[in-house]
């Protein structure tokens, strides 16, 4: 039995009755990660002996009497992004080749203080520029429902080894939607929190105006308390209803151009929810369509201005399809990254506008399902568009704008391939956005899986 | 710089520096820098002032 089928939360009442040890659900994780992940690739490195080290200090701990808190040997897993003391954090890069973190990111330290144990450091596109997994010095991530698929990314090792059973949850970052596109392509709860929100000490950085940290999980109760953890102080929250809840449901763009079964599912879900009390009402981003220029704008520019050293100097090191991404980067006009950041000014003000009065806005997470390891473009009726442009199209909003988002497990295609749906909230009320999403969730979860 | 003089001398500059898979993406980023030039939000130094609607904005 993969060792994910209790959440965290089930597992830490299972550690506090004494129903099993950290050190037993450590081993379990480590017996699934030892069978899956010649396969799966989600893992680049496997810390088995500190993780053990670490779950019996753990249950001495709790024999003596001290409980951390939900996460008390808890194993993680982490995306190798973070910083973790004496480990190498790879970023998925030759280029990091020789590089042992000193100390632990932020993040990672608030993790460890809450008792969490860390499995290993996960796979992920190079440098979290990319949201297949493909472009990986380490190899492609392959999708636990699917090999011949990707689990999506960037974080698309620590999506696998969560749904696969090899770890509880993950951390991971999310620029564009890296926690959220594979998250949704795995059918689980990814969360990004607000800009600002986490600290992001000790994290490699793809753009320093818009990285997040934050969890990948199977519920959002686990959600709630991995974001308790790494914002470093505990929030309670009020539980709401379905009934009652004021909801704005994007349109338009964000439902243009959508897998026919991606579409059914979000209208499923906007009937169930209706059904059950919610008021819908269709609100607009005008500016919607000039999301995507912004995006690249500034993720790019970014980027390549952190890279530009070692573009330089260690350009083989880099894999071709990143670099040649990085490089383009460089050709950014100034005047275009200021128009952009303007950009970002106008739809801060739209996604405000649209969130005026209600407590979320809803869309799809992800426009098409799991994409074929290889693909370069996916066709959606007659429009072929670019992988890169149709797995970023709902996410990344969210990154320009700040405000927080989350992603929910909202049905399957026929072919058992999971679909997302997304809640956004106001900027810094992340913990109002977990209180609507668990609403949503005691709604959407029983609909999908019973 | 207008977006078509631009091209030419990041083209330029790409195959000099050995990296002509460049050319296609320095074509879309050639599209999408004009999607951003001709938004609707973009300064007008004729016009008003610009105010922010969300000075807390970030």
């Amino acid at each position: 039995m993969p060792a994910n089928t209790r959440t965290i939360a089930e597992l830490a009442r299972a550690l506090r009755a004494r129903e099993l040890s950290s050190e037993t659900a450590t081993t379990e994780c480590l017996a699934r990660i030892a069978e899956r992940n010649p396969a799966i690739n989600a893992f680049i490195a496997v810390l088995a002996d500190q993780a053990l080290a670490q779950a019996r200090e753990a249950d001495a701990e709790r024999q003596r009497g001290h409980d951390r808190g939900p996460l008390h040997g808890v194993p993680l897993s982490l995306k190798d992004i973070f910083d973790l003391r004496d480990t190498p954090t790879t970023a998925a890069s030759r280029v990091r080749a020789g590089h042992l973190a000193t100390e632990d990111a932020t993040v990672v330290g608030r993790l460890r203080r809450a008792g969490a144990i860390f499995l290993g450091k996960t796979n992920l596109h190079e440098f979290a520029l990319g949201t297949t997994n493909e472009d990986s010095a380490f190899g492609a991530v392959r999708h636990p429902l699917d090999p011949n698929r990707s689990p999506g990314g960037s974080s698309g090792g620590s999506a696998a080894s969560v749904l696969d059973g090899m770890a509880y949850a993950s951390i991971g970052t999310d620029t564009g939607g890296s926690i959220r596109i594979p998250s949704a392509a795995c059918g689980l709860v990814g969360l990004k929190p607000s800009v600002g929100e986490i600290p992001v000490d000790g994290v490699f950085p793809l753009s320093t105006t818009m990285d997040h940290v934050g969890p990948l999980c199977q519920s959002v109760e686990d959600a709630a308390i991995l974001l308790d953890a790494i914002r470093g102080s505990e929030t309670r929250r009020t539980p709401r209803a379905v009934h009652g809840l004021r909801i704005g449901v994007l349109r338009g763009y964000f439902t243009a151009l959508l897998d026919p079964q991606v579409g059914a599912a979000f209208e499923a879900t906007c009937d169930a929810l209706v059904a059950a009390g919610a008021e819908l009402e269709e609100v607009q981003v005008a500016h919607a369509g000039d999301v995507a220029p912004v995006y690249l704008h500034i993720v790019l520019a970014e980027a390549a201005a952190l890279h530009a050293k070692t573009l330089d100097s260690h350009a083989d090191d880099y894999t071709p399809n990143v670099r040649i991404r990085l490089e383009m980067g460089r050709y950014i006009m100034a005047e275009d990254y200021v128009r952009a950041l303007r950009g970002r000014d106008v739809l801060i003000a739209e996604v405000d506008g649209a969130l005026r009065g209600r407590d979320a806005l809803l869309l799809p997470s992800l426009a098409v399902p799991a994409v074929r390891l290889g693909a370069a473009v996916v066709k959606i009726g007659t429009v072929e568009e670019p992988v890169r442009n149709i797995t970023l199209r709902l996410t990344q909003l969210f990154n320009i704008t700040g405000h927080p988002a989350i992603t929910l497990p909202c049905g399957t295609t026929t072919d058992g391939l999971p679909i997302g749906a997304q809640l956004a909230g106001q900027r810094n009320r992340t913990d109002d956005l977990l209180s609507v999403a668990g609403a949503v969730e005691s709604l959407i979860g029983r609909r999908v899986h019973g | 710089m207008t977006i078509k003089a631009w091209l030419d001398l990041a083209i330029q500059d790409a195959e000099r520096r050995n990296l002509a898979a460049l050319r296609p993406l320095l074509e879309a980023l050639a599209r999408s820098t004009s999607a951003l030039r001709s938004a609707d939000w973009n300064f007008d130094a004729t016009g008003d002032s610009p105010r922010s609607s969300t000075p807390d904005a970030r």
